[in-house]
């Protein structure tokens, strides 16, 4: 074994700790998608929730000099920009996946707009856990360096499995998303449950979004998403609507970004950007092989306009 | 007379006359054009006062970007160069919408058309006529982007995959693609920076209108409009396609080709996109590079929606929206807000004018059904 740590076994430990580490916004926009797509609407505006999210934190962290603080407040503005959809798509004939792409568009003009001026200054950063502190190998202590909000995401994806299942509010929030008619029937109104539910998704994006300026790869530009938001809608597919299966496959998603450059660094450099494309290849395949042209996907929420 | 408000009153003889068909005609052609402007105009309401709240003067910035966009005939020759890619993109999102599919991926297509465009330029530039190589690198740029998005079609039809969430995926896998393309094979050495393929000699670039500073992709994006107004309204395909589009149960039951409707229009819609990145790399660049990933397949959603999915509404709304790319420069010199204002106004305008759909059908001016009801 060379003295630089260890050789080949570099590889699934760049992939593991990438996984980890490019996961956590993955993780948090999907579990908000699954909430507002299990209400029976879709919201792509995450991207730019997700970024004007990733853009109050930082900016709120520089000023208050908490990156707590910052996270807080990107979960603020994601409730509002989760309001704001919520409350158009309620009117008849909008459609959801256009207010989301033009959301998307507002929020990200907004987001680049206001955060002109926190390019330069260098924010607080989230705090993360040495689970690796035992090991005498450089790698393995940097792969096990993991951040709270990753731990957060992990606890909260098990929460809300249990939520949607045993809770009341989850199961109202299944009757809205399956059939508005049987909510009204039982004296449900499916426009506040739709307009709490993306409320609530949005500021879960929003903290995706703080993980990238506030931690990693932890700082604010305008290139720091780079589409996670709008993968999210396609890891939720992927995820059939289910929380654990949303973090599982956040997991994956990151692991497979980070083949690339594991790859690289033990010096295969063939095919370099195309590795950037795994995660969506992989995607599609799973897509293609899961739909079907006469039935909706299983889980599915029956009212959701996606998959109709 | 009660009339059940389910159906529909209908116009009897006695009560019909000249005039009043043409009232009607009037209301119904009127509505979507006072809607429109009146969303357009709620909207720049709304961005004026964000303006405001920025401290800066929202009446400036509007003569800026008029200056900037069409007060001189260089700014506008400027605005209808820009306009050119956004017609074509937005007709890869107008014409798969008659048929009630969302593709938002067309940025895919404009890529890879581009890279395809380059790729196939390569071999013959120098060596055969200058036509022959813009036809090579058209025919090329409508396989690459009509493949691309008619699989999103294809996959829509066969699988029931969603075009929505396929047609983005395919997107970022065309990016990749076209990153792997520039920065391996079909890379030109001498190109340290900025990776891109081998420019075109000059006398190779698509040249201007004549009389004009601005290239012939406008008249290619014009005509591709004009060619998508008369395979909507007048061909039977077209017609077909709305019918599948309303309700694709209905058409089948018909034995209306569905299947080849859809993989058919997305396949056009994404040679239209492949053309946006041929003329962005004959016209303009000179050479694919990552400067093809500039957006235009994102703009080409927000014209096509604006045009509310009419080929010829788009070509207005795309020069227009040109026009206010094109003040984007002068509104940050001369105001110092940051080039994202844009952005800001443009995504302002799309959620108002999403949001104004609502307002279709529910003012009696401009529905002669709920005149008759009351009359």
């Amino acid at each position: 074994m060379d003295e630089t740590g260890v050789g080949l076994w570099g590889v699934p430990l760049a992939i593991l700790a990438g996984a980890v580490r490019v996961s956590t916004p993955f993780i948090f926009v999907s579990l908000g998608e699954t909430i507002t797509e299990r209400s029976g609407r879709i919201n792509l505006g995450l991207e730019g929730t997700l970024v004007f999210g990733a853009m109050t934190a930082y900016a709120v962290a520089v000023i208050s000099g908490s990156p707590w603080l910052g996270v807080l407040a990107a979960m603020c503005t994601g409730a509002v920009f989760g309001l704001v959809h919520g409350w158009i798509c309620k009117w008849p004939k909008v459609n959801d996946i256009a207010i989301g792409i033009a959301l998307m568009q507002f929020g990200l003009g907004l987001a680049f707009f206001l955060g002109k001026p926190y390019i330069q200054p260098a924010a607080p950063r989230l705090p993360s856990i040495p689970f690796g502190a035992w090991s005498q190998v450089p790698q393995i202590e940097a792969a096990l360096n993991i951040n709270v909000l990753f731990l957060i995401g992990a606890v909260l994806a098990a929460v809300l499995w249990w939520a949607f299942r045993n809770t009341r509010i989850g199961i109202v929030l299944r009757v809205v998303g399956d059939s508005t008619d049987a909510a009204r029937a039982m004296g449900i109104d499916p426009d506040r449950v739709r307009l709490l539910a993306t409320a609530v998704g949005g500021s879960l994006a929003a903290i995706g979004g703080a993980y990238l300026s506030l931690y990693y790869p932890g700082s604010w530009n305008e290139g720091i998403s780079s589409g996670q938001g709008l993968m999210a809608v396609a890891l939720v597919i992927f995820a059939r609507w289910n929380p654990i299966g949303c973090f599982l496959a956040a997991l994956l998603f990151g692991g497979a970004g980070a083949l690339g450059p594991a790859l690289q660094s033990v010096g295969v450099s063939q095919g370099y950007y195309l590795f950037y494309a795994t995660p969506y290849v992989l995607t599609l395949i799973i897509l293609i092989a899961t739909s079907s042209p006469t039935r909706a996907l299983a889980g599915a929420p029956g009212a959701l306009s996606l998959t109709k | 007379m009660t009339v059940d408000a389910n159906i529909p009153a209908i116009i009897t003889p006695d009560k019909f006359s000249m005039l009043d068909a043409v009232r009607e005609w009037a209301a119904r052609r009127a509505e979507p054009i006072v809607i429109s402007v009146g969303a357009v105009v709620i909207g720049l309401g709304l961005f004026c006062l964000f303006i405001l709240a920025v401290g800066k003067s929202p009446v400036m910035l509007f003569q800026l970007m008029y200056t900037g966009g069409f007060g001189s005939w260089f700014s506008l020759q400027n605005s209808l160069s820009r306009a050119a890619p956004l017609l074509l993109t937005a007709l890869c999102v107008a014409l798969p919408a008659r048929l009630g599919l969302v593709i938002i991926g067309g940025e895919g297509a404009v890529v890879l058309g581009g890279v395809a465009a380059a790729a196939a330029a390569l071999p013959i530039v120098g060596i055969l006529p200058p036509l022959v190589v813009f036809a090579a690198m058209g025919i090329a740029a409508m396989t690459a982007g009509g493949a691309w998005i008619g699989l999103a079609g294809f996959l829509r039809h066969k699988r029931g995959v969603n075009e929505t969430i396929s047609s983005l995926l395919l997107a970022y896998i065309a990016i990749a693609l076209m990153n792997q393309f520039v920065e391996g094979l079909l890379r030109d050495p001498a190109s340290l920076n900025k990776p891109s393929t081998r420019p075109l000699p000059p006398d190779y670039m698509l040249g201007n209108i004549p009389g004009m500073d601005v290239h012939l992709g406008l008249v290619i994006g014009i005509v591709a409009c004009l060619c998508t107004w008369i395979l909507i309204e007048a061909t039977s395909y077209g017609f077909a396609a709305r019918i599948a589009g309303g309700n694709v149960r209905a058409a089948q039951i018909q034995g209306l080709p569905v299947g080849r409707l859809i993989v058919g229009f997305t396949a056009i819609a994404g040679a239209f996109a492949g053309l946006a990145g041929m003329i962005e790399v004959a016209a303009v660049q000179g050479s694919a590079n990552a400067s093809l990933a500039a957006g235009y397949g994102y703009t080409g959603i927000l014209v096509a929606f604006l045009a509310r999915h009419d080929p010829l509404a788009i070509i207005p709304v795309a020069i227009l929206l040109g026009g206010i790319d094109a003040s984007g420069g002068l509104i940050q010199r001369r105001m110092g807000l940051p080039d994202a204002t844009v952005l800001v106004m443009q995504g302002t305008l799309f959620v108002v004018i999403l949001f104004c759909e609502t307002f279709y059908g529910r003012f009696k001016v401009f529905n002669p059904d709920l005149w008759k009801r009351t009359a």
